[in-house]
């Protein structure tokens, strides 16, 4: 398994290109985190239980993600500045088919 | 005023460890949490959640362990100052703190602990133009006393256990119960859901669904709200005395952030070296709120925190006292109570 890049565009509107392992169990979330992308405190408040929605994000690339799960789905309908293409972050997770996924951190709500 | 040896602000596990840990040293705690409830946020994000790394349990719901550390500290009498936020600090001349809460309850002791996890829980509010200016003026997040509400023209939005819940509650209070969500599907507790329907069917209940309040109206008070349902349907107005959105909490650091306190990436930084102190002598800062070198938020380690905390608070307040840790298996627990746990002493008796 190897790495696979990731365009990560910031709350602040920054884009970062990233490294990706898809070996380590590793979801969006975690992987924002692990590059400090948005500040401790301020995603992954939950943990990734999907139970909070601060790691919201839009998906603005054109790969195949796997469904909603009902949590995901529930949580999201309770979440603001949701638009068509958001997703959990923590329930996006590293495969290699992802490869070149790009994503927007959506507001800090 | 409030007298108590370590005041623990945050009522989460790590908090509440510290209460037993400091009942071994005779030491007595008070514990001041922004939630309605102990448990932080093992009640209030994921009480039904199994967590699989406390020490000795295999599995257990983060609702069992707040449950079971509430029984732990039974014995030790803490006092709680519950739905209140810590809000300012004041070091007196004799070391000890005074801390006031946003209702102004005050507080004194000669140890804070800080046990705050990601912050103080607040309402998430949605994003409306002029929100604010009908804050308090038929807009309300948290619903302290639901008489308020009598023979008045509610609306809810929202679509968890505590949208449910308040639409039922209210139900019964308010001349009209709107419940507006998003989805047609409630995530709520299994009965809430069936209670909402059988009030909706009474016709004791409106339910808007999928749909979305998008304006609010009204001169200087609220009057009446905008609704966007999201099928193409032209938008509703309803009238409405009262619009109370529940989308949850979400935490936040808080008014702690200004007590002069070192803060590194959203966190206080402590001596993980000795007792996990702050740049305050007599504030400590243990669980998820601290930071350090290596720092993991775990559950196991704010157990660990807090148990060298207490050692470290014993010494401030008994500074000409000597101590050596005794162990629960040879001192038991001594209640405030009156209560004491102890091994059963070994049966002597010899075989002939």
């Amino acid at each position: 398994m190897s790495d696979i890049k990731i365009k990560i565009t910031d709350r602040e509107g920054v884009v970062h290109e990233v490294d990706a392992p898809t070996d380590m169990n590793m979801n969006l979330m975690e992987v924002v985190r692990s590059y400090e992308l948005a500040p401790e405190g301020t995603i992954g408040i939950c943990g990734g239980m999907a139970m909070c929605a601060s790691c919201q994000c839009y998906v603005n690339s054109d790969h195949k993600l796997p469904d909603l799960s009902d949590d995901e789905d529930a949580m999201l309908a309770e979440a603001f500045n949701v638009k068509d293409n958001s997703r959990l972050g923590c329930q996006i997770h590293m495969t290699e088919d992802l490869d070149g996924l790009e994503v927007e951190l959506a507001p800090e709500s | 005023m409030i007298e108590t040896d370590i005041l623990i602000i945050g009522a989460g596990p790590t908090g509440l460890f510290a209460v037993f840990e400091a009942g071994l040293l005779q030491l007595k705690c008070h514990l001041i949490d922004a939630l309605g409830q102990p448990g932080g946020q093992c009640s209030e994000i994921y009480p039904k959640k199994p967590i699989y790394d406390i020490p000795g349990f295999p599995e257990i719901l983060a609702g069992e362990l707040v449950d079971n550390l509430m029984e732990q500290i039974k014995a030790f009498e803490p006092g709680f100052t519950l739905g209140e936020r810590a809000e300012t600090i004041k070091k007196l001349e004799d070391g000890t703190f005074i801390v006031t809460t946003n209702k102004g309850t005050r507080h004194h002791a000669p140890v804070v602990a800080i046990a705050g996890g990601l912050g103080s829980f607040e309402p998430r509010k949605p994003l409306l133009e002029d929100l604010q200016k009908y804050e308090d003026n038929g807009v309300a997040y948290l619903i302290r006393d639901p008489e308020v509400y009598r023979d008045k023209k509610v609306v809810i939005s929202g679509g968890g256990d505590s949208a449910l819940d308040w639409s039922i509650y209210l139900a019964d209070i308010a001349s009209q119960v709107t419940l507006v969500h998003r989805r047609n599907e409630f995530r709520g507790a299994l009965d809430s859901v069936e209670k909402v329907r059988s009030l909706k069917e009474q016709g004791k209940i409106d339910l808007i669904t999928p749909a979305e309040v998008i304006g609010l109206q009204g001169e200087k008070v609220l009057e009446s709200l905008v609704i966007a349902k999201s099928n193409g349907h032209e938008n509703i107005v309803l009238k409405a005395d009262a619009y109370i959105p529940l989308f949850g909490l979400s935490p936040k650091l808080g008014p702690i952030a200004d007590w002069g306190l070192e803060i590194e990436k959203n966190a206080i930084k402590v001596n993980n070296a000795l007792d996990y102190q702050t740049n305050i002598p007599g504030i400590y800062a243990i669980g998820d709120v601290n930071t350090y070198p290596g720092k993991l938020k775990l559950i196991l380690c704010g157990f660990h925190e807090a148990t060298l905390m207490c050692q470290s608070a014993y010494q401030r307040i008994h500074p000409d006292k000597k101590y050596v840790m005794k162990y629960t298996t040879v001192g038991g627990v001594q209640g405030f109570d009156g209560t004491k746990k102890e091994a059963p002493k070994a049966v002597v008796k010899a075989i002939e």
